[in-house]
């Protein structure tokens, strides 16, 4: 307990930093969940996917040491684009390969739940064969301690981290509670039918639901990989579970449940650590899962994508 | 009668002598050039996380036995990858295989883990397996007669470890991680309860699993070291993670020492650690073998260089001696498992890392810890652990 006491301004803050790259790939769960009721297995791979288009945009620009100030500010908008692009690309191509052919055919849900299963094994398989070792990059930030709190130091990337999810959610948020297509998602997710009987597009709320969620994972990505400086092809595998778990744990369907859930699973693993040692930091995770799906499978926020608004 | 009983004994001496023939016959068809050849298999990791490691062990063995085979001798060796990637899951699946395809014997298994999970299959089927890396203490405790090793185990190096923390590196508090391997944790609990018998305090022991090839976020044990104002951090486990690890840890703002095992011995380990290779030290009961060598060490080095366009590596000169057992075996007319098993165990010779000979439980006998530390990039030789200072 006194090690919890101790670490707990530094636990806090990593637990929020981890916890921002858990919010941005659970947002592509909640959504793609809340509007199709299908859990996209493969959305693991589309941050894995996001984390080698930063790598490779990395290499390209030629990154030689840490850049700062404004140039820094480009080069992570730049690479914040790159990937979330590259990650909504590819999301958008599962959905067209993996789903589209099953709804179509009218497919039950567990049709489409072991296509996402076997889509994702494909795409880790598929980067293993040209990524088979870890991929490391240069520092492009340099890591400069800010201020302290107690034990824990508030460190430039860490607060890039959060900030960074903390906006992509505000703005994700504000598209889909106040803009007409934010409308027809909303639509969508309540009642596929009724949104089609009054003139809505499913297929294309679908591919930008997927497009999103992509590429909001592709910007946890790019934030991974300037945090980490490295990544593999089976990078996705945990994150992604522990991801899942915080869609959950914010309610599943539910877009600030996400950052919610999120951050908060990055502090209770991060606090469990400390006082129960590193080793207990998976199970713990996991534990939250089974957890919430027993006593409150509607997370903590509730399911609201498709309830009605005012 | 008679007749019948003389056609009889015609007849199964026609079918005897004809058995007999085809039998001669088989016996030399494997090729034109009427030599036999056996198998030696190797396992270990040769495209796996740490595949460094298996692949010196292999390029070592590799040029023992192509050397041989080079002599034209009467039973040339064929050396059989089984690339297990270091998993013992697929080391299991991988034995049973090795065992039909025939190997009379096997250089490896590479890590402490496989060796663990395959070891009672090579010992069932008979198979003599030597060792040039698995180190974890236990493998020997086993009452496998088929089971050798080539350098000395972590209770050599455990305590060598311990030894140079703190008397040579003078750390009074100490962090002792493990990567939740066999070896890994093995090589620390060692460290860990030596360094307690030193008079040294561990102030930290954790563990953190890896996930295949992907590198943890090792903030909570971070700021569980930072909290405890250690002077060094000790890391069992392989160079994937520790690399990674080290790196973490400076980036933390963690000051102390970094010191890790003979898993974290290779080059990787320094382009992984980034800035924060440099003054970090890692162990070994391997001898590595550099271009400054003189002697047997300094043929083997132009040897090897010569046949794979790289500098030997960790564990490729035990990698050399394994084979090199195999190959005396061959050479003086065993080329069965069970004909090999004897004169394996009883070994004797002056091989390029160091003495070979076998206690009667498989381990080598004698065993040194040597101390490296990475000097601007550069992995170099500080002396053995009772000697070597930080």
């Amino acid at each position: 307990m006194s090690a919890f006491l101790n670490q707990f301004w530094a636990s806090t803050i990593d637990g929020l930093t981890q916890g921002g790259i858990y919010a941005l790939v659970a947002l592509g769960y909640t959504l793609v969940y809340g509007v199709l009721r299908l859990i996209n297995f493969a959305h693991s791979e589309i941050f894995m996917i996001g984390t080698f288009a930063t790598v490779a945009f990395i290499t390209a620009v030629g990154v030689a040491s840490p850049l700062t100030g404004l140039a820094l500010l480009f080069f992570l908008l730049a690479a914040g684009l790159v990937a979330a692009l590259a990650s909504g690309g590819a999301a958008v191509l599962l959905e067209r390969i993996a789903y589209r052919p099953l709804r179509r055919k009218g497919a039950t849900q567990l049709a489409a739940l072991i296509s996402a299963i076997g889509a994702s094994l494909f795409l880790q398989q598929l980067f293993s064969l040209k990524y088979p070792d870890a991929v490391s990059t240069v520092r492009v930030m340099d890591k400069v301690n800010l201020a302290s709190i107690g034990t824990g130091v508030i460190r430039a990337d860490k607060v890039l981290v959060f900030v960074g999810a903390v906006m992509m959610m505000v703005i994700l948020d504000r598209v889909v509670n106040g803009t007409r297509f934010g409308r027809a998602i909303r639509a969508t997710a309540q009642s596929p039918n009724n949104a089609t009987l009054m003139g809505v597009d499913i297929d294309k709320v679908i591919l930008i639901t997927f497009l999103i969620g992509g590429a909001m994972a592709g910007i946890g990505g790019m934030l991974y990989v300037v945090f980490f400086e490295v990544t593999t092809y089976f990078v996705g595998f945990v994150l992604g579970i522990k991801a899942f778990t915080a869609a959950v744990l914010g309610g599943i369907g539910n877009l600030r449940g996400a950052l919610l859930g999120g951050l908060l699973l990055g502090l209770i693993e991060e606090y469990g650590a400390s006082i129960f040692g590193s080793q207990w930091k998976d199970v713990i995770a996991f534990s939250v899962l089974v957890l919430v799906l027993m006593f409150r499978p509607t997370g903590l926020l509730g399911e609201s994508l498709g309830k009605a608004r005012a | 009668m008679n007749r019948t009983f003389t056609r009889g004994v015609g007849a199964v001496a026609a079918v005897a002598l004809l058995s007999f023939g085809a039998a001669a016959c088989g016996s030399d068809n494997n090729d034109s050039s009427s030599t036999a050849s056996v198998k030696v298999g190797f396992m270990g990791d040769l495209t796996g996380p740490n595949k460094a490691l298996g692949i010196n062990i292999r390029n070592g063995a590799k040029l023992a036995i192509d050397q041989y085979n080079a002599t034209n001798p009467k039973t040339k060796i064929t050396l059989v990858e089984y690339d297990s990637q270091g998993d013992p899951k697929q080391a299991t699946s991988l034995a049973p295989k090795a065992i039909e395809d025939g190997i009379v014997g096997l250089v490896g298994p590479a890590f402490s883990g496989e060796t663990a999970d395959t070891g009672a299959a090579w010992q069932e089927a008979g198979v003599p397996f030597v060792s040039a890396s698995a180190t974890r203490v236990s493998l020997s405790d086993n009452s496998w007669t088929t089971f050798h090793r080539v350098l000395a185990d972590d209770g050599f190096q455990g305590p060598g470890l311990a030894n140079f923390l703190v008397k040579g590196a003078s750390a009074s508090k100490i962090a002792v991680v493990d990567d939740a391997s066999e070896y890994g944790k093995g090589l620390a609990d060692e460290a860990a309860n030596a360094i307690k018998s030193g008079g040294a305090t561990v102030a930290v022991r954790q563990s953190v699993a890896a996930e295949g090839t992907t590198i943890p976020n090792y903030s909570s044990i971070i700021n569980t070291i930072k909290g405890a104002n250690v002077d060094a951090v000790l890391y069992g486990g392989y160079y994937a993670q520790a690399g990674p690890f080290a790196k973490q840890l400076k980036d933390g703002g963690v000051t102390a020492k970094f010191v890790s095992g003979d898993g974290s011995l290779d080059p990787a380990f320094v382009k992984g650690a980034g800035a924060a290779a440099n003054g970090s030290y890692l162990s070994c009961t391997c001898a590595l073998i550099n271009a400054g060598s003189t002697g047997t060490a300094a043929t083997f080095y132009t040897d090897y260089k010569a046949a794979f366009s790289a500098d030997p590596g960790t564990y490729s000169p035990e990698g050399f001696d394994s084979a090199t057992i195999f190959i005396n075996g061959v050479k003086d007319g065993k080329v069965t498992r069970a004909d090999l098993l004897p004169v394996v165990s009883a070994a004797s010779f002056t091989g390029v890392s160091k003495q070979i000979a076998f206690e009667s439980n498989g381990n080598i006998k004698g065993g040194t810890v040597l101390m490296y530390k990475v000097v601007d990039g550069k992995i170099t030789s500080i002396g053995t652990t009772d000697e070597a200072t930080s």
